[in-house]
C-alpha cells in the first residue's frame, strides 16, 4: 500500500465555550493521495472549515484546539509539532487559500512585494529575487501585464485578480498540499469558471494535491477525484466523485443531491426538501446525528451512532441502512485519478 | 441613446391588461463625485435603457453577474430609488410620477424580500412586530386583529406562530427568510421583487424556501420578480428570464427556450459557465476571458464584445437593439447564436 500524502485519523477538534465543549469535528478521516483533489462538501455549520484550519493548526489561533486523533503529512503527525515548526510547513509544504480575496491580501503592500514574502521566509531567497520570482508566478496564474500588476495594490485589481493573485501566493513555494477553502464563492460565476480551470491546470503542471472545501455539489463534481460529505461535524459519506454522484447511499447526500434544482429535465414541480435544519454543534441528537431529518429513521439510528460500512471498494457511508455491509476499516488504499 | 420602443410592444404578446408592471426605457446614473465640493465627475451607468412587460401572475427571473444592475432596476421598479431617466407603468399609471400620498396606497400592491435574511430585519424588533409593522402603518387594525394576522401569516409561511413574541436572531437564516416573505406578503400585495431571496441560503434550506414561494404564487397570485445569480434557481421558478450585462437587457426568452438554446453569446456562456452537479455529462465549456467592464466606462458598441468570443467588426462600432429573432426571443446581438 502507498503512503498518502494526508492521512487524517479520527480528528476530533472544538472549541471550548461557556456551555462546556463543542466538538466541531467529530472523528473524522480522510486521505488525500498525492496529485489527487479531494472535496470536503457540506452545508455552513458542518465543520468543513475546522477541518482545515486543523489541518494547518491554525485553529489554535482561532480559539479551538485539536482534542484527538491524528493529522499525517508524510507520515509526519502534525498534531504533535510545535507551532515554530508548523511555521516552516505553513505557506511552503502546505499552503492555504480563503474565500474572500479581497480581504486575506494586505491592502497596504503591493501585490508583488506580498509574493515576494513568502519567498524571501521559506527559500530565503535576495529581494530582488523574490520580486522576479513573483512577477514570474503572476504570469503563471494568468495575470496580463504581470511587471505593472506587480507594482500595483490589492484595491486595484479586480476579486478574479486578487483570487489570482492569493493563488500565487500559495504557490509560490511549490506546496505539496493546496488547502482551498471555498475559494471561487465570492466570485461570480464566468471568473469562478476561469478559477476553476486555473486550479486545474496548475495542478496539473505541478502536481500538487488539492483538499477543496466547498458548499457547491457544481463545483465538486467538475474538481473532485473523491469527495467527502460532511453532516454535522462528520464525515457521512465518503468515496469517489462517481461513487457519489452515481450510487449516492447516505439519505443526507441523496437529498441534498435531490433539493438542487436541475438544468434539463421538468422544472416548476415541488423541490424535494430535507426537513429541519442542521442542529447547533453541541446540540446534537442522539444516536445517528441526522436521524431527526432523515426519511429512513429506524429505532436503532435513535439511541446508537452508525459506523462507517464500506459500501463498495473504497466507498462508505455512516447510515445503519448498510448494516448487512461490512465495516469500514478506516484507511483507504492510495486512490488514483479519476 | 438608443431608443427600444418596439421592443416593448412586442414583448408583451398579450393584451395590455394582461401586464401587471412595464419598464420603459428605464435609465438610472449614479454620479461619481470627487474633491472638496462634490464635482461630478462621471457617471456610473448601473442600468440604461431597460424596456421589460411583467405579465400578470407571471414569475420572470433576471440574472445577471454582480454589478450589472439587475438589483438597480429592481428598486427603481418600486420606486425605492428615482430613476434618471424613463417611466414605470404600473396598473398604468407611471409611479415614477404620483405623487408621495398615491405613492404610499401603491406600496400595499408592491413588496420586496431582500437576499440577506440577517441584516433585512431589525434586531430590536420582535418577530411579531416585523411582520405586524405593514399592518400597523397600512391599515386601521386593532392590536388584536393584528396578532391574529400575524398568527395566520406565521402559519402561512410555515413559521411555529408562538414564537412570536421571539427576537429575530433566535431563528435560522431560513427561518429569517420565511419573517422576510411574511412580512412582504402581509398586505396582500400583488407585485414582489424578491432580489437574490434564496441565495443566502444552504441548498436544502434553499429548496424549502422556493417551495414556499412558489406555494404562495399559487394561492395568492402573486407576480415575481426574481432577481438572482444561481441559474438553476431561476430556470425551477421562472416562466421567462432576462440576462443583463453592464447595465443592459441582453436577452429575454421564455425560460425552457432559453435554457435549450440562448440566442445571445454572453446568456451561453452563463449558462456553461455554471458547474453542474454531475460526474458524466462534460459539456463544451465558454470560458469567458478578463472581468466585466467598469459601469461608469462602459465598452463602446456591444458592451460584450470586449469579452465575446465571437466578436466582429460590427460589433465594436454599433450597439445592438434588443431585438425580436424569433416568436418570444428577444435578443440584443448583431450575430445571435443557433
Amino acid at each position: 500500500m502507498a503512503e498518502n500524502l494526508l492521512e487524517i485519523r479520527k480528528l476530533t477538534a472544538g472549541f471550548a465555550t461557556e456551555h462546556g465543549l463543542v466538538k466541531a469535528t467529530d472523528e473524522i478521516s480522510i486521505s488525500i493521495g498525492k496529485g489527487q483533489t479531494v472535496c470536503l462538501v457540506g452545508e455552513s455549520g458542518s465543520g468543513k472549515s475546522v477541518t482545515s484550519l486543523a489541518i494547518m493548526r491554525l485553529i489554535e489561533y482561532a480559539g479551538g484546539m485539536i482534542l484527538d486523533g491524528g493529522i499525517h503529512f508524510h507520515g509526519e503527525d502534525l498534531t504533535a509539532k510545535k507551532q515554530e515548526e508548523m511555521r516552516s510547513i505553513r505557506g511552503d509544504r502546505i499552503a492555504m487559500i480563503f474565500q474572500d480575496p479581497m480581504s486575506s491580501l494586505n491592502p497596504v503592500f503591493t501585490v508583488g512585494e506580498q509574493i515576494a514574502e513568502s519567498l524571501r521566509l521559506h527559500q530565503e531567497k535576495s529581494p530582488g529575487e523574490a520580486m522576479k520570482q513573483a512577477i514570474e508566478l503572476l504570469r503563471l496564474v494568468g495575470i496580463p501585464a504581470p511587471e505593472i500588476r506587480a507594482k500595483q495594490y490589492p484595491h486595484e485589481l479586480s476579486g478574479g485578480m486578487c483570487q489570482r493573485v492569493v493563488i500565487a501566493i500559495a504557490l509560490a513555494c511549490r506546496p505539496e498540499l493546496l488547502i482551498a477553502d471555498e475559494p471561487t464563492t465570492a466570485l461570480d460565476v464566468t471568473v469562478q469558471a476561469q478559477i476553476l480551470d486555473l486550479l486545474r491546470n496548475l495542478q496539473e503542471e505541478l502536481g500538487m494535491s488539492i483538499l477543496l472545501i466547498t458548499h457547491d455539489m457544481g463545483v465538486a463534481a467538475e474538481m473532485a477525484d473523491r469527495i467527502a460529505v460532511m453532516y454535522a461535524g462528520a464525515i457521512v459519506e465518503e468515496g469517489s466523485a462517481i461513487d457519489i454522484f452515481d450510487q449516492p447511499s447516505h439519505p443526507y447526500t441523496v437529498g441534498l443531491l435531490q433539493s438542487i434544482p436541475g438544468f434539463e429535465g421538468e422544472r416548476g414541480g415541488e423541490l424535494y426538501t430535507i426537513r429541519g435544519t442542521i442542529p447547533p454543534l453541541g446540540q446534537l441528537p442522539s444516536g445517528c446525528r441526522f436521524h431527526p431529518r432523515c426519511p429512513h429513521a429506524m429505532d436503532i439510528c435513535r439511541s446508537q451512532e452508525p459506523p462507517d460500512f464500506l459500501i463498495s471498494g473504497q466507498h462508505r457511508a455512516a447510515c445503519w441502512l448498510f448494516e448487512d455491509k461490512p465495516v469500514w476499516s478506516g484507511t483507504n488504499e492510495r486512490g488514483g485519478k479519476r | 441613446m438608443m431608443k427600444e420602443p418596439a421592443a416593448i410592444a412586442d414583448q408583451r404578446l398579450v393584451s395590455p391588461d394582461e401586464i401587471l408592471v412595464e419598464a420603459k426605457n428605464i435609465t438610472k446614473y449614479f454620479p461619481i463625485t470627487k474633491g472638496l465640493f462634490n464635482r461630478t465627475v462621471g457617471q456610473v451607468k448601473a442600468v440604461d435603457g431597460v424596456n421589460l412587460a411583467i405579465r400578470k401572475g407571471e414569475t420572470f427571473g433576471l440574472v445577471g453577474e454582480s454589478g450589472c444592475g439587475k438589483s438597480t432596476f429592481g428598486r427603481v421598479l418600486l420606486r425605492l430609488q428615482s430613476a434618471t431617466d424613463g417611466q414605470v407603468l404600473y396598473g398604468g399609471r407611471n409611479i415614477h410620477a404620483i405623487s408621495q400620498q398615491e405613492l404610499r396606497k401603491l406600496r400595499e400592491e408592491m413588496q420586496i424580500i431582500f437576499q440577506d435574511p440577517f441584516g433585512s430585519l431589525n434586531p430590536r424588533f420582535l418577530v411579531k412586530d416585523i411582520i405586524g409593522e405593514p399592518l400597523r402603518i397600512h391599515r386601521n387594525m386593532s392590536g388584536k386583529e393584528i396578532d391574529a394576522r400575524v398568527v395566520e401569516l406565521m402559519e402561512l409561511v410555515g413559521l411555529d406562530a408562538s414564537r412570536r413574541n421571539r427576537y429575530p436572531h433566535e431563528f435560522s437564516g431560513g427561518q429569517r427568510q420565511r419573517i422576510g416573505i411574511a412580512r412582504a406578503i402581509a398586505l396582500n400585495p400583488q407585485f414582489i421583487v424578491a432580489d437574490e431571496a434564496v441565495s443566502a441560503l444552504d441548498v436544502s434550506v434553499q429548496s424549502q424556501v422556493i417551495n414556499l414561494l412558489m406555494k404562495l404564487q399559487r394561492e395568492l397570485g402573486l407576480t415575481f420578480l426574481f432577481i438572482a445569480h444561481g441559474l438553476n434557481v431561476v430556470r425551477h421558478i421562472s416562466d421567462r428570464v432576462g440576462v443583463m450585462y453592464l447595465g443592459k437587457l441582453v436577452e429575454v426568452a421564455e425560460t425552457e427556450a432559453l435554457f435549450a438554446a440562448p440566442l445571445h453569446p454572453y446568456s451561453a456562456a452563463l449558462l456553461s459557465a455554471i458547474p453542474k452537479p454531475s460526474v458524466r455529462r462534460k459539456q463544451e465549456r465558454i470560458v469567458l476571458q478578463g472581468d466585466v467592464p467598469s459601469p461608469a466606462n462602459p465598452p463602446a458598441g456591444c458592451r460584450f464584445h470586449t469579452r465575446c468570443p465571437f466578436v466582429q467588426d460590427k460589433c465594436r462600432r454599433e450597439e445592438p437593439p434588443l431585438e425580436q429573432k424569433a416568436p418570444g426571443r428577444w435578443a440584443a446581438c448583431h450575430y445571435p447564436l443557433g
